[in-house]
């Protein structure tokens, strides 16, 4: 048994309200440069759509992921290390920027400086790439925001799958849940073995993966690889880029900037201890419907007195098995099974959950639909079709999401009486594996959801692995090169390349003030 | 003429190798971020794919061509076969993989200058790069055409013992090729010149694509840890 600890994240689409607060923070942090503003390690997208890249989870288009070959054995479904190097001149499988979108500004300047005109001024469009006005914006990041567009365009969602698609056509305006994605942080990643030049590597520590920028050769094997379309090339510095899970926070013990500005508070983090031999059986799985499962087997229990035991002699830190014990993320996916993994078919062991949304009740009334306890009705009223979330989350098996649903109604029912009517009611909670004493703990991390609760985060204990010291009057947060920003204007070895007009003038005009 | 001669072919090729595996080596090592490949594939899709394999595939035939060719010591050719025959393979081997690598470059070429996207974000090094190389392989066809109407002064015995001196430094290497064509002085120097800008341009990344042979040996995934060094440091 080798053991490691890995921070996950649970996200709880129950309480998404899909505002984008978490896309934004994130990229005010992150990605405000140029080459990546294209480029949202964190996005919101509303389902059903195609999404960000166009249909990313089309991966008989997109060729993300592992595949099991006939012997057992996983490669990458882009093809085998020959193959991928075959294709290292021209990537046949990269999305181009358009699949994501031309990144524009607008031109802002000409609403001070128009000459005096007949009709008001505009501020059009200007493609960040070329620099040039563009004629008409038409893609963007979160088009299909609410549902916009036509349904055609978006029905094209490979979640479809198995779903009698004009039915729920008829009904679009009554079907939509938000998925905020970002980063997997697989256990068995697929971009770290798309990599020619061994650059991406997942941290033993905390699990989480990163792209050694240095290292980094700009083939672009990884984005085609990466079956969540969660890497991005930087057409500006020509390396790949990626969430980092904000690892200075977490390892100094604070959430990632999406989970700590998340103002539905539906964002959990914790440790999650797995048992990393079994990795390789988990994510080979032959039938798909079983990797959730096989996922679940993974994972350690952090309260069996012979697993801390196990763990302390492989060098896990007290502090971290503590917080494995109090971990959200835990108690969600394995204790009250409603959490489940984002495409567990792709075979790459996510560490970023879902708890899938109990969507609002569908007319009930009117239908005479109301469950057995007179106000919750069943799960199978509600209106998102359980095969859609489970296209999501269980590979296409719906019972583990209808239990997970189940689960979460009956906690709603049970807290419903003891607050409206103050009795704690055992018998709500037939059917379920529930105790009353958990549907409490249940309700007061999801629903109360307390910001304690919510992250129970480890610091790193980096005092043991680095000499402080060495660090005094260093720069902080760089992209390589020492404390250079990695793209130097001047020198040797070649000159930054020419950004668009738009930005120059921003460039001269601070040039400007700081002279004065 | 004759001291000018002398410097372009017994020093220049010195000054531009060493200048190619110093720079190359300083470049590694100081400047490891703006080591890549600089794609611009995402910018456009379309072109790349044909240009970019004629050119690669084509160039790659190329090179180990002229390394294998004019570096492999004259008694183990002669072993494999006459000399005729390997005067014949170099110039249709490299007449064909030529053909192909400066049709894959001329279309990387029209990408590049026909679209915008691409070509605000060009820099002056790739371009100068992409022409340098074009002319380089048009030179290159050129010389096969020479060759094979033997014109006065090729001799392509004397060539293959100008490289070779080349790399055993031999004193006055440069008197070997003095009375060739221009054609052939063209290419070495243009050759030559390739290697001089190497180190900093975006040439390097051929360097990485090398090595990224090692990628077929290794385990899929990677992992690096803190926790290693800690318990190291803890021992000493």
């Amino acid at each position: 048994m080798k053991i490691r600890a890995q921070i996950g994240m649970v996200l709880n689409l129950d309480k998404c309200i899909g505002c984008h607060t978490c896309s934004v923070t994130c990229k005010n942090v992150w990605t405000s440069r140029d080459g990546v503003e294209y480029a949202w390690f964190n996005n919101v997208e509303t389902k059903p759509g195609v999404g960000y890249p166009k249909e990313w989870e089309n991966q008989d288009k997109w060729k993300g992921g592992w595949v099991r070959r006939s012997d057992g054995k996983l490669e990458p479904r882009q093809g085998s290390r020959l193959k991928i190097l075959s294709n290292i001149f021209a990537n046949p499988n990269l999305p181009s920027i358009d699949e994501y979108y031309e990144p524009f500004t607008y031109d802002y300047e000409h609403l001070q400086n128009a000459p005096e005109m007949i009709t008001p001024p505009t501020a059009r469009p200007v493609s960040v790439v070329t620099g040039k006005k563009m004629d008409k914006i038409e893609w963007g990041p979160n088009w299909e925001d609410d549902l916009g567009g036509e349904f055609s365009k978006r029905s094209k969602d490979a979640l479809f799958e198995g779903i009698q698609k004009e039915m729920y056509s008829a009904f679009e305006n009554t079907f939509m849940m938000y998925l905020p994605r970002l980063c997997e942080h697989c256990l068995n990643p697929a971009c770290v073995a798309s990599c020619p030049s061994g650059s991406i590597y997942k941290r033993e520590d905390d699990g989480i993966v990163l792209i050694d920028q240095d290292k980094c050769r700009g083939w672009r094997m990884c984005v085609s690889g990466c079956p969540y379309k969660k890497i991005y090339y930087n057409w500006t510095t020509g390396k790949a880029e990626k969430c980092i899970f904000c690892y200075p926070r977490i390892e100094a013990g604070q959430p990632t900037v999406c989970s700590e500005t998340c103002v539905g508070r539906i964002r959990y983090l914790g440790v999650l201890l797995y048992d990393a031999d079994k990795i390789e059986a988990a994510a080979s799985v032959e039938d798909p419907k079983s990797l959730y499962e096989a996922q679940l087997g993974v994972f350690l229990d952090p309260n069996a007195p012979e697993i801390i035991a196990e763990a302390k002699k492989q060098g896990i830190p007290d502090a971290w098995l503590t917080a494995a014990q109090k971990s959200p993320v835990y108690k969600m996916a394995m204790e009250w099974k409603v959490a489940f993994p984002l495409h567990p078919e792709y075979r790459t062991l996510p560490m970023v959950w879902y708890i899938p949304p109990l969507s609002p009740i569908q007319s009930a009334l009117e239908n005479g639909l109301i469950g057995e306890n007179g106000i919750i009705p069943d799960v199978k009223d509600l209106r998102i079709p359980i095969r859609y979330l489970a296209n999501l989350l269980t590979a296409g098996k719906e019972e583990p999401v209808v239990k997970a649903l189940e689960t979460m109604v009956a906690m709603r029912r049970y807290m419903r009486k003891k607050s409206v009517e103050k009795v704690s009611d055992a018998a709500t909670l037939k059917g379920t594996h529930l105790k009353p004493l958990q549907v409490e703990e249940m309700y007061r991390v999801m629903a109360i959801a307390n910001y304690e609760d919510r992250f129970v985060i480890p610091t790193t204990h980096k005092e043991m692995v680095e000499n402080t010291f060495d660090d005094k009057a260093s720069c902080g947060f760089s992209f390589g090169n020492g404390c250079s920003s990695g793209a130097t204007d001047h020198s040797l070895f070649g000159k930054k390349k020419a950004t668009p007009i738009v930005f120059h003038d921003l460039r001269r005009d601070r040039k400007a003030n700081a002279g004065q | 003429m004759k001291s000018l001669h002398d410097f372009l072919f017994g020093l220049y090729p010195y000054i531009a190798l060493s200048v190619f595996f110093i720079g190359s080596l300083i470049r590694f090592d100081r400047e490891q971020y703006s080591w890549k490949s600089d794609s611009s594939q995402i910018l456009r899709k379309s072109q790349l794919r044909l240009g970019s394999m004629l050119f690669h595939l084509g160039v790659l035939v190329v090179f180990f061509g002229h390394l294998i060719g004019f570096l492999m010591p004259e008694p183990i050719v002669l072993a494999l076969m006459s000399e005729r025959a390997h005067e014949l393979l170099a110039m249709v081997g490299g007449g064909v993989a030529g053909v192909f690598s400066i049709i894959g470059l001329s279309i990387l070429i029209y990408r590049r200058v026909s679209d915008p996207r691409i070509l605000s974000n060009s820099r002056t090094a790739d371009m100068v790069v992409l022409v340098i190389i074009w002319l380089q392989l048009a030179l290159g066809l050129l010389t096969v055409v020479y060759s094979s109407s033997h014109v006065p002064g090729y001799d392509f015995g004397a060539l293959i013992a100008y490289v070779q001196g080349i790399v055993i430094f031999r004193a006055d290497n440069a008197a070997l090729i003095l009375s060739v064509p221009w054609v052939y002085k063209a290419h070495i120097f243009l050759g030559l010149t390739v290697f001089l800008i190497f180190p900093f341009t975006r040439l390097v990344h051929i360097w990485s694509g090398f090595a990224a042979i090692f990628y077929l040996s290794r385990p899929y995934q990677l992992m690096r840890t803190h926790r290693k060094l800690a318990s190291n440091r803890r021992i000493s």
